[in-house]
């Protein structure tokens, strides 16, 4: 699965209004994700996750960070990502069920922060970015 | 059986009450079809689904969305049993329309997303954690007289 010309330009036009909102977007996500999937806090004893909390606006603005590196070598994912890929392979481990979780709550932020732009096409270009991401992450797995 | 809190149950109906239910109900069927284009494997009928504005603006996807999210708003009603209000159209999927129970959980997801895009910020985690706990309970409720 790649992404077309079409998906492209979609993502690189609505990544300028979400990176600017990258903290408060990232924290969201993860509040969403705490809220809708509890079994996910599992991952993250060593951090205070409760709303508003320092820690989770910190690892929020982390993961909107490198999605921008992935959006900035949108031809190139695989490399962008290539050490985080390690990362979650070798160290984090976390179950590849749980990116499908975070890039459904990744959508849902970008849903309610930019109605307008999130049209059908813009749907289906976040999803397979995302899936695209999650895939990259989890390829050194075994 | 659905466990939503006193809060939870009032964060689901109180957005719900404010639902389009027809609308939504389009909306949410049309991006199915655009953004899991695969599950215009039960749609062969529905005539043109040719790109994204073509099944946006499908009268047959509007009119069966809002069937099915009627359905679904029928189920808001009877949280506590899901399984037995959804039992014939459980059958109904397995049976005549054969139907892969992991498209109800797509579906879920999108309307979810649907509901995050026309309320915004009211859309709190808070309120997405109920409807994800809603949108799961009914989910299982059609694939529990699967055989």
């Amino acid at each position: 699965m790649s992404l077309t010309k079409a998906e492209r330009t979609v993502i690189l036009s609505m990544w300028d209004k979400i990176s600017a909102q990258a903290d408060a977007i990232g924290t969201e996500a993860l509040e969403r994700l705490f809220a809708s999937y509890p079994q996910t806090k599992t991952y993250f004893p060593h951090l205070d996750l409760r709303p508003g909390s320092a820690h989770l606006r910190v690892h929020g603005a982390k993961v909107v960070a490198a999605l921008g590196d992935a959006v900035k070598s949108i031809d190139n994912i695989a490399g962008a990502l290539a050490k985080l890929s390690e990362l979650h392979a070798y160290i984090l481990r976390v179950d590849p069920v749980n990116f499908k979780l975070l890039s459904h709550c990744l959508l849902v932020t970008v849903a309610s922060h930019f109605p307008a732009d999130f049209t059908a096409d813009a749907h289906t270009a976040w999803d397979k970015f995302l899936s695209i991401v999650s895939c990259v992450l989890t390829e050194k797995y075994r | 059986m659905v466990h939503l809190t006193a809060d939870e149950k009032s964060l689901v109906s109180g957005l719900w009450s404010k639902v389009n239910v027809d609308e939504v109900g389009g909306e949410a069927l049309g991006r199915l079809l655009v953004v899991y284009p695969w599950t215009q494997r039960f749609f062969d009928s529905f005539g043109d689904l040719s790109s994204p504005d073509a099944v946006m603006g499908n009268p047959k996807v509007k009119a069966h969305g809002k069937k099915v999210l009627n359905s679904f708003s029928d189920g808001l009603k009877n949280l506590d049993n899901l399984k037995g209000t959804f039992a014939k159209l459980s059958e109904l999927h397995c049976d005549k329309l054969h139907v892969d129970p992991e498209n109800f959980k797509l579906l879920g997801n999108v309307l979810v997303c649907v509901l995050a895009r026309h309320f915004g910020k009211q859309f709190t985690p808070q309120a997405q954690g109920a409807f994800q706990k809603v949108v799961a309970g009914v989910a299982n409720a059609l694939a529990h007289k699967y055989h």
